[in-house]
């Protein structure tokens, strides 16, 4: 067992290394960083003309007056680097926005922000998709089947800035007619906690979170709830359930003890995917909400042309893929005893 | 609803391939949700290229158009604060979307499949590296990329651009599903009859792989659909997709996010499309599951 999470976590080291190229050449192609800059710099002198110097200097605080492969080459292991560089050594490389911008501070502290979002919202909704499948196969092609189906292919269906913002309107809609903020739209904690006992904090925290997490639940319920059904479905038509029954079992035995057993394995093992999928999601979930997550990161580095941020997120969104299908394989194993990793 | 005429077609050896052909249609036909979907489908189309030429008022801003002005006779979807005629932005940005979907289905699918066929086929090394290129592939968040590359081409960016850009991106489930297909298939007595008789490599792939292939590459292809329609309309939506003038459905949508209760004209017009798009093509997607799934019979044994 040990053996086999030692080779799995030694067989993702080159294949997040050469993601890694591929991602740092595609960024590379998408433009070149220091562009914005010289257009503000033109706008704020007086005759439109930046010295070259200025330039120059930007060119060799970003690395960008070396070629592309030296530039992975730095990013990767920060040797030849001015000590701002290198991820190996855990440093992210500079900013394009401001000299003092800590692209791995930032993406740390907003790490936690967003994991939070990500993890409350996946287990809701799988959990709300357990009990839908279930349901869904237990009553097949009876009303509430039909039903149940068919609001999980319009959840497939539904785009999540579409449903997210409707849920945020919706909420500021409320708090006109209420007169009061019974739904906080905007942010991740209120503006200033400062002054905030820490269960004043942590009820600041969850109301915020509560219209965001039910808007990011959607991605993850559509796919989990048609997942169920099918496994629910596969093992309701099995034999040991047949001879479960065949043996007189009562009907809540043979669901509890012998059905929902076995079909929570394959959900089990779609969790670790959920939550590494719903990071898509939650980039337009944290943009309609106006939460300073990690989504939000993403985008602000994109529209700067921030080529080391975006690297940042892009390495941490794979690694949490990598590690994510690891646990995945992992929980089969634990959970179904045919399984074993030798 | 079980046709009594179907025993005939599946017992008839003679002129096979129109047979199996005329046996998914018939099996097609029996999913009456997917017919109704491929007729709404059909209508969506047709709304978004032939209405523009039919509709007296384009997408762009004219001066005689009322401002915000709700539903009704004169403009059906309503009007935006501007002076755009709602209904003929919602058939210029479903035709868009569309365009976009569709590119990313043929480009997607098209190198998934061929990608997986060849892996799948020669198996050993080449497989090896082909499908580690994959893993690869998939450990990059794919819309992070694509969001990235179409930000590069600021300004210029159009509908064309994004579908590329998608498609490269997005055909490595497609290639994975393929090879499993074609690893089975390949297994099968009729492949090492074709190649006992001397057919060449190419022959076998192209004459009895991939047509064995098709179901699993048809399904892909209309999933890939939606996922495109859903993905461009995130891309728009935060601004990184097609840009103004021009206009698709992500984009109507993220100019009208605070007007869902004030002018949900504005709003709900557009989402629907998507909505009604993507739950038309996967009720398609279903329905062609269920008809190409030869293991499916029309005949009760």
């Amino acid at each position: 067992m040990y053996a086999y999470v030692a080779r799995r976590l030694l067989l993702a080291i080159p294949i997040l290394i050469t993601a890694s190229m591929l991602a740092f050449t595609l960024v590379d192609l998408s433009g070149d960083p220091i562009a914005d800059l010289i257009l503000r710099l033109q706008q704020s002198t007086a005759d439109g003309s930046v010295p070259q110097a200025t330039i120059d200097a930007e060119r060799e605080r970003l690395y960008l007056d070396r070629s592309m492969p030296e530039r992975y080459w730095l990013w990767l292991t920060g040797i030849g680097g001015n000590g701002d560089i290198g991820l190996l050594q855990g440093e992210w490389g500079p900013s394009v926005r401001a000299e003092n911008h800590d692209i791995g501070g930032e993406i740390g502290s907003r790490f936690l922000v967003t994991f939070r979002l990500v993890l409350i919202a996946v287990f809701m909704a799988i959990g709300l998709a357990i009990v839908t499948g279930v349901i869904s196969a237990v009553r097949q092609y009876r009303k509430t089947d039909y039903v149940l189906t068919f609001v999980g292919f319009l959840a497939l269906a539904m785009p999540t800035f579409w449903l997210a913002a409707l849920i945020k309107e919706t909420g500021i809609w409320v708090n006109k007619r209420v007169g009061s903020t019974l739904f906080y739209t905007i942010g991740a904690t209120s503006p200033d906690t400062r002054d905030l006992s820490f269960a004043e904090n942590a009820g600041d925290v969850a109301g915020h979170l509560i219209l965001p997490t039910l808007a990011l639940m959607l991605t993850g319920y559509a796919a989990a709830s048609r997942y169920q059904r099918s496994a629910m479905l596969d093992v309701l038509n099995s034999d040991y359930i047949r001879l479960a029954r065949a043996k007189g079992l009562r009907n809540g035995v043979v669901m509890r003890r012998h059905a929902l057993r076995t079909a929570l394995i394959p959900i089990a093992t779609f969790a670790p995917l959920a939550i590494a999928g719903a990071f898509s999601g939650v980039v337009i979930v944290e943009f309609i909400f106006n939460w300073r997550g990690l989504g939000t990161y993403l985008l602000e580095s994109i529209v700067n042309n921030d080529s080391y941020a975006v690297m940042g997120w892009l390495v941490l969104a794979g690694t949490l893929v990598v590690c994510a299908n690891l646990v995945a394989d992992l929980l089969y194993a634990a959970l179904d005893p045919r399984i074993r990793y030798a | 609803m079980h046709d009594l005429a179907a025993p005939t077609l599946d017992t008839e050896p003679a002129g096979a391939e129109r047979g199996q052909g005329r046996l998914v249609l018939r099996r097609f036909l029996r999913h009456r949700l997917a017919v109704a979907s491929l007729v709404v489908f059909v209508l969506v189309v047709l709304f978004a290229f032939a209405g523009p030429l039919l509709w007296k008022w384009d997408h762009l801003l004219h001066r005689e158009i009322p401002s915000l002005a709700p539903p009704g006779a004169e403009h059906p979807f309503g009007t935006t604060r501007a002076g755009n005629d709602v209904l003929a932005q919602v058939m210029r940005g479903t035709q868009q979307s569309l365009k976009v979907a569709l590119t990313v289905a043929v480009l997607a699918t098209g190198i998934g499949s061929v990608w997986g066929a060849v892996a799948g086929f020669y198996r050993g090394w080449i497989d090896t590296v082909m499908m580690r290129i994959v893993d690869v592939v998939f450990v990059i968040p794919f819309l992070a990329v694509a969001a990235s590359l179409s930000g590069a081409v600021r300004g210029g960016v159009t509908w064309f651009h994004i579908a590329v850009i998608l498609g490269l991106v997005g055909w490595m489930g497609t290639a994975r599903v393929v090879r499993a297909m074609v690893l089975s298939v390949r297994e099968q007595e009729f492949i090492e009859a074709a190649r006992a008789v001397g057919a060449s490599d190419l022959r076998i792939i192209f004459r009895h792989l991939v047509p064995n292939t098709t179901g699993v590459i048809i399904v892909a292809a209309t999933l890939e659909i939606a996922t495109a329609i859903l993905a461009e309309a995130g891309l728009s939506f935060v601004g990184l997709g097609i840009q103004p003038p021009d206009t698709s459905l992500g984009l109507l949508i993220s100019s009208a996010t605070s007007a869902a209760f004030t002018r949900p004209w504005l709003f709900y017009f557009p989402g629907v499309f998507i909505i009604l798009i993507c739950l038309t093509v996967n009720f398609i997607g279903d329905g062609l599951r269920d008809a190409l799934d030869p293991r499916q019979t029309m005949v009760r044994r």
